[in-house]
């Protein structure tokens, strides 16, 4: 990649020039109290990684402010000493987008927890950022309404670290992602000062700051308060437990529901080997000798819901389904969603270890697509789960292995980057609500050209002249001058 | 395995040599909101996007399209399979796609279907030194990179020039019913119904569309009986299209007051739950908020300010 733009003064240019660690903790204990400004070795430790299994990287430094006026100090003090800094939600972050690089201080936002405004009638609530997903959604919940993004996580991660990586889940088939969701986000910059991007108001004037700051993954500065949007929950919904003998059975039911003009509230598979660990863990009454099932669920009013039940339940058995079978009551239901949501977590009766990728396929690729995935991980003789977003074509192969094994790095590398380029293929992302953080940045140039990814410098370049705030996430270096030290080996696994 | 990205077609190539490299250009659709945003500088040389539909995957509800393609065109593909999109404006036979998206003028079913912003999945566009960069990615989910697309949308052109767009599509309903309301509260008609695709006020008359399942609209009609008389009309108010407020939507009820955010805009239609009001008379510009951001990104993708100079910022 060729070409100098930007050209402001990189803050890694003075980077901790002339400033010691102890004087920078100083004056941050001089902004927060000092129990919030945490720098023994453990301490930093706990902080070194998050939900990807990207390379630990201690920061210098970790901040808890309470306030936008303490995040606006932190960012200050930091500049002020040369060194930049890594917002931080709850760290469960799939993508090595809160791993702090180049001993940054860490501004993590899970002390600014509370909901400061629930305005039911007009649906809307004002959080700040370090809010658990469930937690708002529990608050909401008495007056009909919920907060529609669901990640798997939703019971750890935050509202803050959805809006950093663009959050998705199940329920974002029908309803979209975090960025939909999001009204107004106040965002203080890297320079410190403090803005409201996006409003209540349904057009804001001017750019979209709103949503470019949406899913820029920390890198153009620290949510502080957020207005999210609230939806009326549907009065009925449907929640379909599909079995199939294959993957390849099951996904060509997947294509064939959204062919057939339905558009589920969510529709998520789950193969073999990830309904065994499941079921162990769970015991949610899924059926341990299929292929794979589907998770369907309609939502909206009685007949609508009914018609497409119907519907969906005929495309299912015409394309092999053995059994359909609709959860007959809420607890049924939420039983099942606890079956798919608690994946990740039980893959660890299988292997000590996972890694993961987030790609999104066409839909009418999905079932060459599934088939070739789990042909890649038997040449690398790996096992791989598969649990993901069907409907929207979101993949999410797990490999799982023991890094303990001898040589066994070098095959999940293989793998994973066996699977990137069959995603990219046929057409597919990097990435449908992951993000990309460090572990899929250096593949951006194989989605991108270097005018593409220029052109997303210059969003991040107009937020951020002196690349402080997150440095060395989502663009590869090159994409701008003077970012290629401390690029950490192996990063992406 | 070899990867190869999709490449510009020879039409957008042809429409980026058109935008070339130094004057002043601006694209021109089909002038329905031309009064939006800035006025444009004199002696711009004015250029057409690209026409036509480019291809229409119903099975994966997306549709690929030159930005220059009116709103009805588009439509007339979507609808020979059941589909429709968020693009919505007055006079769709006049509006172009990449009008639309450039004005950001979401349709009067944003209520449930959400603004056009959110259903731009991949915009081509011919940057202001000529180069033709492609934002996003023809799949229905992709957090991929910086979303330039939010930027692009209501942005008048000013960044880049929209050459060819993917959208989102989603299926048409079954049934699509206006229902009036005369005199009733649109607090309380909000309450009643869940989800419908439109409420309009125009602070005597509440109009509801509710579309789906015959069976589901029958029943929140019964349901909007209990609110107030209710009668089952064609269509919903015309809109007047002198131009746009932008409220939040809990304070739109302030639209009765004689000093409230209408007064002098003429008639006005306002949409319940979104806090757009469509007004008779075009309102001033309002001042831009975080201006010195706003200019910033201006700057950093069109620094010789060749690209529809007046339209933004004003």
């Amino acid at each position: 990649m060729s070409g100098v733009w930007g050209g402001d003064e990189g803050y890694a240019r003075a980077m901790h020039g002339g400033s010691t660690l102890d004087a920078l903790v100083a004056e941050l204990r001089t902004a927060l109290a000092p129990g919030r400004v945490l720098n023994t070795a453990a301490e930093k430790a706990l902080y070194a990684k998050d939900g990807s299994a990207t390379t630990p990287s201690a920061p210098a430094v970790v901040c808890l402010p309470v306030s936008a006026a303490e995040v606006q100090a932190c960012i200050r003090i930091a500049r002020a000493h040369g060194r930049a800094i890594t917002p931080r939600g709850s760290g469960t972050g799939l993508a090595g987008g809160a791993i702090p690089l180049d001993e940054p201080v860490v501004i993590t936002t899970t002390k600014m927890n509370k909901v400061l405004e629930v305005n039911a009638e007009e649906r809307y609530a004002w959080v700040e950022p370090g809010v658990f997903n469930l937690d708002l959604t529990k608050i909401v919940s008495a007056h009909g309404i919920h907060y529609a993004p669901d990640p798997s996580s939703q019971q750890s991660c935050s509202i803050g670290g959805n809006i950093a990586t663009n959050a998705g889940g199940p329920h974002c088939l029908l309803h979209g992602t975090t960025s939909a969701h999001v009204l107004a986000v106040e965002v203080a910059l890297p320079n410190g000062e403090l803005v409201m991007l996006g409003g209540l108001e349904p057009d804001p004037v001017g750019l979209d700051l709103r949503g470019a700051f949406v899913g820029s993954e920390g890198t153009m500065g620290v949510a502080t308060r957020i207005a999210v949007r609230l939806m009326a929950d549907p009065p009925a919904v449907a929640t379909m437990l599909a079995s199939f003998a294959t993957i390849a059975a099951a996904s060509d039911a997947v294509s064939a529901i959204i062919a057939a003009g339905l558009l589920p509230a969510a529709l998520e598979m789950m193969d073999a080997n990830c309904i065994k660990a499941v079921e162990r863990f769970a015991h949610a009454g899924l059926p341990e000798d299929a292929g794979a099932v589907l998770l369907v669920e309609v939502e909206g009013l009685s007949a609508g819901v009914r018609g497409a039940s119907v519907l969906i339940d005929r495309v299912c058995r015409d394309h092999g389904a053995t059994t359909v079978r609709t959860a007959a009551d809420a607890v049924e239901r939420a039983l099942l969603w606890k079956a798919r949501k608690s994946a990740f977590g039980a893959i660890a009766s299988i292997k000590p270890n996972y890694y993961l990728h987030d790609a999104v396929v066409p839909r009418t690729r999905l079932t060459e697509v599934m088939q070739r995935v789990v042909e890649i991980a038997d040449e690398c003789d790996l096992i791989v789960l598969n649990v993901f977003h069907a409907g929207d074509g979101n993949l999410h192969p797990l490999l799982v292995f023991d890094r303990r094994e001898p040589g066994i790095m070098e095959r999940v590398e293989r793998a994973g980057h066996a699977i990137i380029e069959l995603c990219l293929s046929v057409g597919g992302v990097l990435s449908g609500e992951h993000g990309i953080g460090i572990e899929k940045r250096d593949y951006m140039g194989l989605l991108f050209s270097d005018d593409d990814l220029r052109h997303q410098d210059l969003l991040r370049h107009s937020f951020d002249p002196t690349a402080m705030c997150n440095p060395h996430k989502v663009l590869p270096a090159g994409s701008r001058c003077g970012e290629l030290q401390h690029v950490p080996e192996g990063a992406w696994i | 395995m070899q990867i190869t990205r999709s490449q510009p077609s020879a039409v957008t190539l042809a429409f980026a040599e058109a935008v070339g490299i130094d004057d002043c250009v601006a694209v021109e659709g089909g002038r329905t909101h031309w009064h939006y945003g800035g006025t444009l500088a004199p002696n711009v040389r004015l250029l057409r996007a690209p026409t036509g539909v480019v291809s229409f995957e119903p099975e994966e509800m997306v549709v690929r399209c030159g930005a220059g393609t009116t709103v009805a065109e588009l439509t007339e593909v979507l609808a020979t399979k059941g589909q429709l999109c968020a693009l919505d404006p007055a006079q769709p036979h006049l509006a172009t796609v990449g009008g639309v998206l450039a004005a950001g003028v979401s349709g009067h079913r944003r209520l449930r279907q959400g603004p056009v912003r959110d259903s731009l999945l991949e915009a081509q566009y011919v940057a202001a030194d000529g180069a033709v960069i492609r934002a996003g990615a023809p799949v229905v989910k992709n957090v991929s990179g910086f979303d330039i697309n939010k930027l692009l949308v209501g942005s008048f052109g000013s960044l880049g020039l929209l050459a060819e767009v993917v959208l989102r599509c989603r299926p048409a309903p079954v049934l699509s019913q206006w229902i009036q309301l005369d005199g009733a509260d649109p607090r309380q008609v909000r309450a009643a119904v869940y989800n419908p695709s439109s409420i309009l006020w125009d602070g005597n008359t509440v109009w509801v569309l509710v579309e789906g399942d015959p069976a589901d609209v029958e029943a929140e009609t019964r349901t909007l009986r209990a609110v107030a008389t209710v009668e089952l009309v064609m269509a919903g108010p015309a809109l007047p299209l002198g131009g746009r407020l932008s409220l939040p939507p809990g304070t739109l009820y302030n639209c009765m007051r004689a000093d409230g955010p209408v007064a002098g805009l003429g008639a006005w239609v306002a949409e319940i739950g979104v806090g757009t009001v469509h007004v008779e008379h075009t309102p001033p510009l309002p001042p831009l908020p975080n201006a010195h951001l706003q200019r910033t990104l201006k700057r950093a993708y069109d620094p010789s300010g060749r690209l529809a100079p007046g339209r933004f910022p004003w």
